[in-house]
C-alpha cells in the first residue's frame, strides 16, 4: 500500500496538468494560495486587534467570543455560506465558492492568532511596561517597541498553529468544486483510488511541515535572543560571586 | 528642586493615598520617602513624573508645574528606576541603557558610546554590553536600571525601592556605589523605600510618611534617630536607634594600641602577648582574621586560612563610632581592629575605650548633630 502511494506520488504524469486532469503541481499551488490568502487576512484582522486589546485591556470579551468560533463545525458553515453566497455569482468563475471557503478558513485562523497575541501582550512583565512608560515612551511606542517584540514568541506560536489548521482544513475547498490538494483526497475516495487519496493526505502533511519549518526559521531570526534564551555557551564569571568573596575578605 | 504643594491623591472609591503633602526635595540631594506599606510613598513618587495624576495640589520641578508639561516629554527628562529594574528583555544591555537617548532622537552611535560609558560607571563589566537582561543576576540588572535612568543625564531621578529585591550583600554594595555615584553627579533624587536603615544610610533628608499619606517627619537621618517627633516615628525608626545614631557620630583619631600580629603562612607563634588570640595579617599588613592559640592541634605548624576566625568587622580610622564599637563587639578577642583607608592595619581598640569616647561626647551633644557630609 505504502509502495503504491509512493508510486502515485513519484509518477511525473500525476504532477503535470493534462486535458482532463489537473496535476499535483497546480493543485499544490492552489492549496498554497487558499491558505496564504486566508492566513494573511486573519493576521491583518487578529494581530492589531489582539495588540490593542492587550495594550488597553479593553474589549476582552472579543477574545472569548473569538474562541467560541472554534466550536463551529467547519463543513457545516461552509455548506451554509455556499448556499447563501454561491447563487449570487453566475458564469464560469469560482468566486461563489471561493468566498465561502476563504471565510471559513479565516474564521478558523483568527482565534488562535488573536488569543495568542492578546496573551503575549498581557503577559509582558508589568515592571517592563512601567519602566517603558516611566522613561517617556508614548502609548504607541510602548506597544510597538516593547509589547509587540516581547509578545512575538506567543504570536508566532499562535500563527503557526493557525497555519497548520488552515493547511489541513483547506482540503474542504475540494468539497466544493474548487482545486487544492483536497481534490486528490475526495477524488481518490470517490474512485476508490486509495493510493491517490493517501497521496493527497501525504502532500497536505508535507506542506504543513514545510510551512511550519519556514515559519520556525522566520521566528528564529525575528525573535530576540533575549526572549528565547538562545545564548552562546561562553559564560562570564559571575561578578556577584566575586563580590561575595571580596566581602568575606573584608570581614575578619 | 522638587516642591510638593498640598498634594493629595484621592481615588474615586474614597481611599486617600496621599493627603495634603507639602515638602521640598532640594537640588543635588537625596530625599528619601519612607514609611509602612500603604503610606502613599510610591504614589507620591509616581505623581512627580505623572505616572499618577494628583487630585489636588501642585508639584513643581524647578518652579515648573509638572501637569503643564506633556507627560512623555516630562518623563524623558526624569530618570526612573524601579524595584525589579524592568529592563527590556528583548534588548541587549547597551540598547537598554540607550533607551531614553533613542527616544530623544540621539544618533545611535553616540547613544551607544554614552551607554557604554555608563555601563562601566555603574560597575559592570563592559563585556555585558552585548548580553541580554536574562543573563544577568538581579543585582547586575539593577545596575543596568540605574545606568539606563542616567543615560540622558537627567537632573532629576526617581527611584522606587530600587535595591529591595536583591540579597543583603549585593544591596549593601549597590547602596555604597550609588552614594559614590551621587557624590560625583549631584542629581536631585527622590528615593522611596520601606527600609528605614536604607533611608538613614542614603538620605540627605528623610521624609517619614504614615498610613493615609501624611507626612510625619522630615529631617536629616541623624535628627530622625535622635529626635523623632512622635510615637509613630520613634516606633518606625526602631528600637536600637541609639546605637544606629552612632553611624553619624565621628571622633577625630581613634587612639589605637599596637597589636601583635603573625603573617599568613608563617610558623605558628608559641605564645601571644595579651591572651590566646593573635591577629593574622597578609604580606601587605591587611588583617585576615584571628587565631586562637589555645585551640591549635599538633599538626598546625604554619598559619593557614582555615585556622582563622573571620567573624570580626573592621573599623576605619576616621570612621563612625558605630563602626568602631561594632568592630570591638564582633571581634572574638574583644579587641576591635582598626585599619586605615587602604585597609592596612593600624592597631586595635577595646569596647570600653569606644564607650568612653561615646560618654565623652554626651555633655556637648544634647543631640547627635550630624549631617550627610559626616557619613562615610
Amino acid at each position: 500500500m505504502i509502495g503504491e502511494v509512493f508510486t502515485w506520488l513519484n509518477d511525473p504524469a500525476h504532477w503535470k496538468d493534462t486535458r482532463f486532469d489537473t496535476g499535483i503541481a497546480t493543485q499544490l499551488a492552489a492549496h498554497v494560495r487558499f491558505c496564504a490568502f486566508a492566513l494573511l487576512v486573519a493576521l491583518i484582522i487578529a494581530l492589531p486587534l489582539g495588540l490593542v486589546i492587550g495594550h488597553t485591556g479593553r474589549g476582552k470579551w472579543l477574545i472569548a467570543a473569538a474562541n467560541t468560533l472554534r466550536a463551529l463545525p467547519t463543513v457545516g458553515v461552509l455548506v451554509l455560506l455556499t448556499v447563501i453566497i454561491a447563487p449570487h455569482f453566475y458564469g464560469r468563475t469560482d468566486t461563489g465558492y471561493l468566498i465561502p471557503t476563504e471565510i471559513v478558513l479565516i474564521v478558523l485562523a483568527i482565534p488562535s492568532i488573536l488569543s495568542n497575541t492578546f496573551a503575549g501582550v498581557e503577559n509582558v512583565d508589568p515592571a517592563v511596561r512601567d519602566a517603558a512608560e516611566g522613561m517617556g515612551m508614548t502609548g504607541k511606542q510602548v506597544l510597538l517597541k516593547v509589547e509587540l517584540p516581547c509578545s512575538l514568541p506567543l504570536i508566532f506560536s499562535g500563527f503557526r498553529s493557525a497555519t497548520l489548521q488552515v493547511i489541513a482544513t483547506a482540503t474542504i475547498a475540494s468539497y466544493l468544486p474548487l482545486g487544492g490538494l483536497g481534490r486528490f483526497i475526495y477524488d481518490g475516495l470517490a474512485q476508490q483510488d486509495f493510493p491517490q487519496m493517501i497521496g493527497g493526505g501525504v502532500l497536505v502533511a508535507a506542506l504543513a511541515l514545510v510551512a511550519d519549518l519556514l515559519l520556525y526559521l522566520v521566528q528564529r531570526y525575528t525573535v530576540s535572543r533575549g526572549l528565547t534564551g538562545r545564548f552562546s555557551k561562553k559564560r562570564l564569571p559571575d561578578p556577584r560571586l566575586a563580590s561575595v568573596t571580596q566581602a568575606e575578605v573584608a570581614a575578619i | 528642586m522638587i516642591r510638593f504643594e498640598s498634594v493629595s491623591k484621592r481615588y474615586p472609591d474614597g481611599t486617600v493615598a496621599v493627603d495634603e503633602l507639602d515638602f521640598v526635595a532640594p537640588s543635588g540631594q537625596i530625599t528619601v520617602l519612607v514609611g509602612p506599606s500603604g503610606c502613599g510613598k510610591t504614589t507620591s513618587l509616581r505623581m512627580i513624573n505623572r505616572m499618577i495624576e494628583p487630585t489636588a495640589g501642585r508639584i513643581l520641578i524647578d518652579d515648573q508645574d509638572v501637569t503643564k508639561v506633556d507627560a512623555a516629554q516630562l518623563r524623558r527628562g526624569i530618570g526612573y528606576v524601579i524595584q525589579h529594574a524592568g529592563l527590556f528583555p528583548h534588548r541587549t544591555i547597551i540598547d537598554n541603557v540607550a533607551s531614553v537617548p533613542y527616544l530623544l532622537g540621539t544618533d545611535k552611535k553616540q547613544a551607544r558610546a554614552r551607554a557604554m560609558e555608563l555601563i562601566e560607571r555603574v560597575g559592570l563589566d563592559p563585556r555585558f554590553a552585548k548580553r541580554y537582561p536574562s543573563q544577568l543576576s538581579g543585582g547586575q540588572q539593577q545596575r543596568v536600571g540605574v545606568a539606563r535612568a542616567l543615560a540622558a543625564d537627567p537632573p532629576v531621578m526617581l527611584m522606587d525601592e530600587p535595591f529591595s529585591a536583591v540579597d543583603p550583600v549585593v544591596r549593601d554594595q549597590l547602596q555604597d556605589e550609588f552614594l559614590r555615584l551621587q557624590s560625583d553627579l549631584g542629581k536631585t533624587i527622590v528615593f522611596v523605600t520601606h527600609d528605614i536603615d536604607e533611608a538613614i544610610k542614603l538620605g540627605d533628608q528623610v521624609a517619614v510618611l504614615r498610613v493615609g499619606g501624611h507626612l510625619a517627619q522630615l529631617a536629616t537621618p541623624a535628627e530622625l534617630l535622635s529626635r523623632p517627633v512622635d510615637e509613630f516615628v520613634a516606633g518606625f525608626v526602631g528600637r536600637d536607634r541609639g546605637y544606629r545614631a552612632l553611624t553619624f557620630a565621628t571622633v577625630g583619631e581613634l587612639a589605637v594600641h599596637d597589636e601583635q600580629t603573625v603573617t599568613m603562612g608563617a610558623p605558628v607563634p608559641s605564645r601571644a602577648d595579651l591572651d590566646n588570640w593573635i591577629l593574622v595579617v597578609d604580606a601587605a599588613n591587611v588583617p585576615q582574621g584571628w587565631l586562637n592559640l589555645a585551640e591549635l592541634r599538633p599538626d598546625h605548624t604554619t598559619v593557614t586560612a582555615e585556622m582563622l576566625y573571620r567573624g570580626g568587622t573592621l573599623a576605619t580610622q576616621g570612621g563612625s563610632l558605630r563602626e568602631a564599637l561594632d568592630a570591638c563587639l564582633s571581634s572574638p578577642s574583644g579587641r576591635g581592629v582598626v585599619v586605615d583607608s587602604d585597609g592596612t592595619l593600624l592597631g586595635s581598640i577595646t569596647a570600653a575605650e569606644v564607650l568612653g569616647l561615646i560618654e565623652k561626647r554626651r555633655p556637648g551633644a544634647a543631640a547627635v548633630t550630624g549631617s550627610g557630609s559626616e557619613r562615610r
